[in-house]
């Protein structure tokens, strides 16, 4: 057989392969060990020196050309099977993936975090203090003597008269300074009590509040540092006003309202210079140091922040609102 | 306090308009809390005189009358009101008036008679809620005149909400004072002149309690009429101040209360024995008060009594014998001052709150006595006649309060202010409030008057400053402190770390009260005493909780029952476990735990569904204690807790103490409280958790680790954890991982028996591990296992 006829028919062949299988038959039927090819080259041991170099020379050029066919081929059809095999292998990739789907915190507790952040990096320590607080702590420390009308005011639970459920934090910065000397700047987010239960008052809800004691400290820099806080709390340029007011534990004292979207004026803060009684109260002299103390209500700048408009809902738990908050 | 903004004007007329004024208040300290028109929006409402009045032909409740409202014509109108009389000067609106609610007065005919107006009530023209009958206007009103302008009815009642510390502004003279102040006006006070007495009845008066009554003034005054009724500006006034009018002497005492914020008290003098005696009650004496209760007095109230009885709670309320009545002839008026201490609190262990308590709670002026009876006194004989007795003044100077003298410096001014306000200005502004004032070589000295008792120390003297001076006023300046690095404790865990891992495994934070209904706490904690609250709001909000899963269960019943079945919450904060030893009686304990029912998963195309299950729970209580980064140092043991299924409970254990619980509800519980689905609860107490550990850092091993898999088979009561320890203590070094694959129970291990299946790790730090070494290993776990558990080789 001549070489052409065998290259005319191995490269039919490689083309008429099906598939890798049949592509492999073909290989072998060319160049396996007994292939036609194969034979041809065996025959060359057969011919003298001169025409085995030519024949030689020309097997092999057959040979190669048979190789690239089959190569091509081989090439041709693994991408052919490969894009079947990814094309059957296609998934829907829109279909949602198996997750647990997340929880999320109580706005109250963002808020607080939040708060935190804030005064934290102004070197503000959190600290925490009992929720069932005794009279000391919670009322007389703070300027607040036994009949004072402000006792009234707070609605107080009381267990006994020595013992209620605290109606601010303040008492953690009477035990915070009952354990150390200024400088002093911490903040003291928690639970407080009132006894009042209506649209606008639930029996429990949370405060922050802050106090700053070091020499010098002035009521320029209590409006300096609520300003600010207001101002990132909010992020917005908001219109933030100080109006003054009475706590028996701050002289000068002053309610912090801020300008709400209806163009209405909200409070949404106490604060305060700490009242010279209370520093002498834990061994401050108020002679050498000052102080500023502020204290706001943390559902109502939640509620503010987020536009819940019932303060009752941060109770309740219904997750359908708490899903809200992710 | 309620006031009528005309009334104020008075006494000083600032050129700002209402809401300026209200702003200006606001600002000054005095927060007003609302503005309302003292009457409805109304026009066409004349002063006219019933010139005619007849019974109506055809109707019996009706009258027919003739007004004339000073128009050449008499206005036929049909009128209503059972009070309408010939000569009553009345309110009439005209044909054309329009009244509150936009209702137009058009000419009608009443059962054939024609009528050109309406006689109008208090009510209709918005100036009550309801009245009864039609508006008596004083005979000298002139007719003709527009009801508005000659009421002046242009008003305004503000309600300012005055701090415990203005008690100085709990009267228009206060108020009027502090709106001069902020608008360097002078105060009109009106003339108050006093009366001379005419006749020379009087009561003497001890003063048994100096140190509480230090300063009591009584009046006589003979042949009273109290048939007679106040007058309509006088009403008016009271209305407009939120007061309601009862009869004479009670509304001219409330009129000088308003007016100078000084309580009074009229006693009727037939119903006095004796001398006036201000004493401390004996304890358990019975008075019966002016609303007819009647109270068993304790020793710390004051008293103004007789010489036989007690007659009123002082400064508190009267008492019903001696009150004034109709049939009251003559009268005696008291004017005291009580000391704010002597009265503090006093009231409100009866339960009461009166004007005058209010205001002798929080202090009233103790040099305004005198002028307060003069004031009553010459009101009283303008209205009810009468004649006056001489003042009898019983005053025990040594217990006056003391005017404060304050001294301020500059330097604390500027110190505590942080902005400096020029000396002259202060000086200014604390004698425009009414204070002596001197200039010292640093500062000031200054006298504050009687009335100003809120002003004792030099900070209050800045509050002043600053106030007047305007808060917004002052700049806003970032504070000043040593940059000084605070302490942080690597180890110390954030309950933050804790709340978030809950979150990203599924868990929705939750707060619940602190308070819980001891009901539910009781199927909980049967027989378990807690922290009860005297006053609670509600009785299912009286008991502390001794955990937190009343709380949590109580939120799942609220989403259960609002179609929400796949519940994972979590809550963190305290719980309130009595205990005499600790402080305050009670521990405060800082825990976190967790209710999970329903679901595991929400409803998912590739993830079966099924319930979540003790060990889905335990797997995220795990997660909690292994960010501690010492989960080893946690043990878990079977464990009883009457809240929890007996059989799905374990306690978590850190170095021998509890510290924590997981469990499912106990199904008596999960009855009785109707969760709906299997609930599994846990809590920890943070302080086991708060530490971690900081990390010690290990070579790693050059050798390679081997795996051999083990199945025994034990008997089902067998606990692994107890496997685990054991087989721990073979491994030693070597034993570097320790899983259980597998927990097989059915065919092939026999009854009461389960096979675990466990792999273990073996590797050492210093060579590889020949197969004989392993094999040593192995058989000493199996040995063990036989030993201790009785453990067999599963094949």
């Amino acid at each position: 057989m001549n070489l052409t006829a065998i290259l005319d028919n191995a490269l039919q062949a490689v083309a008429a392969a099906p598939d890798i299988a049949a592509l492999d038959e073909v290989r072998v039927t060319f160049m396996g060990k007994k292939g036609s090819i194969t034979e041809l080259l065996k025959s060359l041991g057969a011919m003298d020196p001169e025409q085995r170099k030519i024949a030689g020379q020309q097997i092999n050029e057959l040979k190669q050309q048979v190789q690239d066919a089959l190569n091509q081929k081989r090439d041709q059809l693994q991408q052919t099977q490969l894009a079947a095999k990814l094309a059957q292998e296609q998934i829907d990739v829109t279909l949602p993936g198996r997750k647990l789907d997340d929880g999320g915190l109580h706005p109250v507790t963002r808020t607080i975090a939040r708060i935190e952040s804030f005064f934290t990096e102004l070197g503000f320590a959190v600290k925490h203090g009992p929720e069932i607080e005794d009279d000391f702590h919670n009322f007389d420390a703070l300027n607040i003597p036994e009949h004072h009308p402000a006792r009234a005011d707070h609605d107080t639970f009381y267990f006994n008269p020595k013992l209620m459920l605290r109606t601010q934090t303040s008492g953690v910065q009477i035990r915070t300074m009952e354990q150390q000397q200024p400088p002093l700047r911490i903040i003291s987010p928690g639970r407080v009590y009132r006894n009042d239960y209506d649209q606008t008052h639930t029996p429990m809800f949370h405060q922050v509040e802050g106090l700053m004691v070091d020499k010098n400290v002035s009521f320029t820099e209590l409006k300096g540092i609520l300003h600010d806080f207001l101002q990132n709390f909010f992020e917005e340029d908001l219109q933030v006003r100080f109006r003054p007011s009475f706590f028996p534990f701050t002289e000068p004292s002053a309610e912090v309202d801020v300008m709400g979207k209806n163009g209405k004026w909200l409070e949404v803060l106490g604060c305060g210079m700490v009242h010279p009684n209370v520093l002498r109260s834990v061994g401050i002299d108020p002679e050498v140091y000052s102080g500023f103390a502020f204290g706001m209500g943390v559902e109502r700048l939640t509620m503010l922040r987020y536009g819940v408009t019932d303060l009752r809902s941060f109770f309740e738990n219904d997750l359908r609102f708490l899903k809200q908050f992710r | 306090m309620k006031f009528s903004e005309a009334w104020l004007r008075q006494w000083v007329n600032p050129a700002i308009d209402t809401a300026t004024l209200s702003e200006q208040l606001s600002m000054a300290g005095l927060e007003v809390d609302g503005i309302e028109p003292v009457a409805g929006v109304f026009t066409g409402v004349v002063v006219g005189e019933v010139v005619a009045c007849g019974p109506h032909p055809d109707a019996d409740k009706l009258q027919v009358t003739q007004v004339n409202v000073g128009q050449p014509e008499l206005l036929d109108i049909v009128c209503g009101a059972k009070n309408c009389c010939l000569g009553l000067k009345v309110a009439v609106a005209k044909v054309g008036a329009v009244l509150p609610g936009d209702f137009v007065i058009k000419k009608a005919k009443l059962r054939g008679q024609s009528s050109n107006g309406m006689l109008c009530s208090f009510s209709e023209l918005g100036m009550a809620d309801d009245s009864d009958g039609i508006m008596e206007l004083p005979a000298d009103a002139p007719v003709g005149i527009d009801i508005r302008q000659y009421l002046e009815l242009d008003d305004h009642t503000i309600e300012v909400d005055l701090t415990p510390n203005r008690a100085d502004c709990l009267g228009i003279k206060g108020l009027a004072r502090e709106v001069g102040v902020l608008n360097k006006l002078s105060v009109c006070q009106p003339e108050m002149t006093a009366v001379e007495p005419t006749v020379s009845d009087q009561k003497a008066i001890k003063l048994s309690a100096a140190e509480a009554c230090p300063r009591y003034l009584g009046r006589v005054i003979k042949d009273v009429d109290l048939s007679q009724s106040s007058p309509l500006w006088l009403t008016e006034k009271l209305r407009r101040s939120g007061v309601r009018s009862i009869d004479p002497v009670v509304d001219v005492t409330n009129y000088v209360l308003l007016e100078l914020g000084h309580p009074m008290h009229a006693f009727d003098l037939d119903e006095l024995t004796g001398d006036i005696d201000v004493r401390f009650a004996r304890d358990g004496e019975k008075l019966v008060l002016l609303d007819e209760t009647e109270v068993e007095l304790k020793a710390n109230t004051l008293l103004i009594a007789d010489s036989e009885k007690a007659l009123a709670m002082a400064g508190i309320f009267g008492g019903m014998q001696s009150g004034v009545t109709g049939k009251t002839k003559h009268i005696f008026l008291e004017s005291a001052f009580f000391s704010p201490l002597a009265i503090a609190g006093k009231a409100r262990q009866y339960g009461l709150h009166t004007d005058a308590s209010h205001r002798y709670e929080r202090g009233v002026d103790p040099e305004l006595q005198r002028t307060a009876i003069e004031r009553a006194t010459a009101l009283l004989l303008q209205i009810v006649g009468g004649k006056a007795g001489p003042v009898v003044e019983a005053v025990a100077p040594e217990h006056l309060p003391k005017q404060a003298e304050i001294r301020l410096s500059e330097a604390k001014l500027l110190r505590l202010l942080g902005h400096p306000i020029a000396k002259a200005e202060v000086t200014d502004i604390l004698t425009r409030l009414g204070l002596t004032v001197t200039d010292t070589v640093d500062g000031w000295a200054v006298t504050v008057p009687g009335y100003r008792f809120d002003i004792q120390i030099s900070e209050d003297l800045i509050e002043e400053i600053a106030r007047v001076y305007g808060y917004n006023n002052i700049p806003n300046v970032a504070p000043q402190a040593a940059l000084s690095m605070r302490k942080f404790s690597e180890a110390a865990l954030s309950v933050q770390r804790m709340r978030e891992l809950l979150v990203d495994r599924g868990y929705q934070e939750a707060i619940t009260y602190s308070f819980v209904d001891p009901k539910v706490q009781q199927i909980l904690f049967p027989g378990q005493q807690a922290m009860i609250l005297p006053n609670p709001i509600s009785a299912d909000m009286s008991a502390m909780r001794l955990n937190l899963w009343p709380g949590l269960i109580q939120a799942a019943q609220h989403n259960q029952n609002r179609q929400q079945t796949r519940l994972r919450f979590f809550e963190y904060g305290l719980k309130f476990i009595p205990d005499a030893s600790a402080e305050g009686g009670v521990r405060q304990v800082e825990v976190i735990g967790g209710l999970v029912v329903g679901s595991l998963s929400n409803e998912h195309w590739a993830i079966a569904e099924r319930a979540a299950d003790f060990y889905d729970v335990k797997g995220d209580v795990e997660a909690l204690l292994s960010v501690t980064s010492v989960p080893a140092e946690f043990a878990y043991s079977q464990a009883e807790h009457s809240a929890l299924h007996p059989g799905q409970t374990t306690q978590v254990i850190r170095a021998g103490k509890v510290v924590g619980y997981l469990g499912a509800l106990h199904p008596e519980a999960e009855r009785k409280l109707g969760i709906k689905g299997k609930a599994y609860l846990f809590e920890l107490e943070l302080a086991a958790l708060g530490q971690r550990a900081i990390v010690e850092a290990e070579d790693l091993s050059k050798y390679p680790a081997n795996r051999r898999d083990l199945a025994v088979v034990v008997k089902s009561d067998v606990r692994f954890a107890d496997i685990a320890a054991s087989i721990k203590k073979v491994g030693v070094n070597q034993l570097v991982d320790l899983k259980l694959f597998d927990v097989y129970t059915g065919q092939g291990v026999a009854d009461g028996y389960k096979s675990l299946a466990i792999a273990l790790t073996l590797q050492d730090k210093t060579r590889t591990l020949e197969d004989k070494d392993i094999q040593v290993v192995v058989n000493q776990v199996v040995n063990v296992l036989k030993d201790e558990f009785d453990a067999t080789l599963r094949d």
